[in-house]
C-alpha cells in the first residue's frame, strides 16, 4: 500500500488512536482502585499532619504517618467528622472524602455546600481541622489547617498541583508551614486569616499575633494564593468557629 | 563484535559537549529555565527526560517505516504523551510519593522540544539501537546542563544543595553569613537561569574555538 496516500494516513491515524486509547484506558481502569486507595491514604495523612500527628524529626523534611498505619491512626486520633450544610451540622465518617472543589463550585451556583470539619484529640487537646482549596500561580493549591477553640493555628499542611519547583512549590516545605503554628486567624474579633507577607521584617516569625507569616522569595503569586485561600476558608467557616468560641 | 562501535560512542558523547542540545543547539530552554531553581528538581527532570527520550526514540524508530510522513509530528506527539501518561499512572499506583514529585514535570516533558527534535531528526531515520543511544546521549547532555545550572542557582540563591545548608544559616548568621555574605535572591528567578546558561555557552566556546560561528 502506498504509504503517502490519504487512505493509508487516515487508517494509520485511526489505528494509532485505537491502540493508544485502549492501552491508556486499560491502564487507567486496572490501576484506578490502587490509585484511589493511595489518594485516600494521602488525605488521611494530610489531615493527621495538620494536627501534629506525623513522624517529623527536628527541623527538616515532612514525614507523614506511614501508609500501612494511617487508617488505624486516623480512626484513633480523629474522633468526629462533621459536615456543615447551611445551619445543619451532621456527623459523617466519610466526610474526609468530600471533594472541596466541587463544594466550592456549588457556592458559585448559589447552592449550599457541604463543608467538612474534622475534630481530633491528641494529648487531651482538641483540634478543629478544616480543609482549604484555592489557586496558586499555575494551578490548584489546597491543604488543611488545624485550630484550637481560641482560633490559634496548631498546624497546617499545604500542597499544590503544579507550582514552580524551588519557588512556589516550597509552600509544602516545613520551613514555610511551621511558621503558621501559633499564628491566630483572629484580629480582635474579626476573622482576618493569615497573610503571607513580603517584607514583614519578621523572618523567624517571632511575632505571632500579626496575622502574617514571611513570604517565600520568588513565589509572590503562590503566596498571595495561600493568603487568599486561608481567608476564603476562614470566611466559609466563620459561623462554626464563632459557635466554638462561644461554647467557651 | 563490540557492544559499542566508535560511531555509537560518538552518539552518546557528542551531545554531552560539542553538540549539546542546550548550549549548542539552544533547545529545551523553557524547561531549563523553569525548574532549575533547586538541584533536586533538576536531577529529577534530567532522569525523567532520560527515560522518556530513550524509550521514545526506540518506539519511534520501531515505527519509522510505517509512519505516514504527513502526520509524523502528531504521531511523535502521541507517542511521547502516551509514554509520559503511562509512567505517571504506574507511579501513581505503585510509587505515590515519587509521582507527586514528578507531577509538575509531566507537562514540561511532553512539550520538551529536544524530545520532539530527536524523534524527528534521528529516530525517524535510524535503527533501534542507534536511536536508543542517541536518545540517552541527548538526554544526558540536557541533564548535565540542568544539573550545573541547578547547582549554581541553589547554592548562590538559597545557600543550600539538595536542601542541605552548606553555607551556614542565613537567619542565625552562622558560617559564611557571619562575615556579611548574603544569598542572592535574584538567582532564584528565571532570568538568572538564562544568564547562567549564557555563561556556560561562553565558557564552552572559549575552550573550544571550533564552536564559534563564522559571521
Amino acid at each position: 500500500m502506498n504509504k503517502e496516500s490519504n487512505i493509508y494516513t487516515v487508517l494509520f491515524a485511526g489505528a494509532m488512536v485505537i491502540v493508544v486509547g485502549s492501552i491508556l484506558a486499560y491502564l487507567a481502569s486496572a490501576l484506578s482502585a490502587k490509585i484511589k486507595e493511595n489518594e485516600r491514604f494521602e488525605k488521611q495523612q494530610n489531615i493527621l499532619y495538620a494536627m501534629g500527628v506525623n513522624q517529623n524529626e527536628g527541623e527538616g523534611s515532612v514525614n507523614f504517618v506511614p501508609t500501612d498505619r494511617v487508617e488505624q491512626e486516623f480512626s484513633s486520633f480523629i474522633t468526629e467528622q462533621l459536615v456543615i450544610e447551611g445551619d445543619k451540622i451532621t456527623e459523617d465518617d466519610q466526610a474526609y472524602l468530600i471533594n472541596i472543589k466541587k463544594q466550592l463550585d456549588l457556592i458559585k451556583d448559589g447552592k449550599t455546600p457541604k463543608l467538612p470539619v474534622f475534630i481530633g484529640e491528641k494529648d487531651g487537646e482538641t483540634f478543629y481541622i478544616v480543609p482549604m482549596y484555592g489557586k496558586g500561580l499555575w494551578d490548584a493549591i489546597w491543604g488543611f489547617m488545624s485550630l484550637d477553640k481560641n482560633m490559634t493555628v496548631q498546624g497546617v499542611y499545604f500542597d499544590h498541583k503544579a507550582e514552580t519547583p524551588g519557588l512556589g512549590a516550597n509552600i509544602k516545605q516545613r520551613y514555610f508551614m511551621d511558621d503558621f503554628k501559633g499564628e491566630t486567624i483572629l484580629n480582635g474579633s474579626q476573622y482576618t486569616g493569615i497573610k503571607v507577607a513580603k517584607g514583614n521584617n519578621d523572618p523567624v516569625n517571632n511575632i505571632k499575633d500579626d496575622n502574617e507569616v514571611d513570604a517565600l522569595a520568588g513565589a509572590t503569586i503562590t503566596g498571595d494564593g495561600v493568603s487568599a485561600m486561608i481567608s476564603k476558608t476562614v470566611n466559609l467557616y466563620k459561623d462554626y468557629f464563632e459557635s466554638l468560641r462561644n461554647k467557651g | 563484535m563490540a557492544l559499542l562501535t566508535k560511531k555509537d560512542t560518538k552518539l552518546i558523547l557528542d551531545p554531552l559537549a560539542d553538540n549539546n542540545p542546550i548550549t549548542i543547539q539552544v533547545l529545551g530552554i523553557c524547561s531549563a529555565l523553569a525548574i532549575t531553581a533547586e538541584l533536586k528538581a533538576s536531577i529529577v527532570m534530567a532522569l525523567s527526560v532520560l527515560f522518556v527520550m530513550g524509550l521514545g526514540n526506540v518506539v519511534i524508530s520501531l515505527m519509522r517505516n510505517i509512519i505516514p510522513s504527513k502526520i509524523r509530528i502528531i504521531v511523535q506527539l502521541v507517542v511521547v504523551a502516551a509514554l509520559v501518561i503511562i509512567v505517571d499512572q504506574v507511579l501513581k499506583a505503585f510509587a505515590y510519593e515519587l509521582s507527586k514529585t514528578l507531577a509538575v514535570f509531566v507537562g514540561l516533558i511532553i512539550t520538551n522540544c529536544i524530545i520532539m527534535g530527536r524523534f524527528e531528526a534521528f529516530a525517524l531515520g535510524n535503527g533501534v539501537w542507534r536511536s536508543f543511544l542517541d536518545g540517552i546521549g541527548n538526554a544526558a547532555g540536557y541533564g548535565i546542563i540542568l544539573v550545573i545550572v541547578g547547582f549554581f542557582r541553589e547554592l548562590l540563591g538559597s545557600g543550600t544543595l539538595l536542601g542541605f545548608p552548606v553555607l551556614g544559616n542565613p537567619i542565625e548568621k552562622t558560617g559564611l553569613y557571619s562575615i556579611g555574605y548574603e544569598n542572592n535572591g535574584f538567582m532564584l528567578l528565571s532570568p538568572m537561569a538564562l544568564i547562567v546558561v549564557g555563561l556556560l555557552i561562553w565558557v564552552q566556546r572559549s575552550r573550544n574555538k571550533a564552536l564559534i560561528e563564522e559571521n
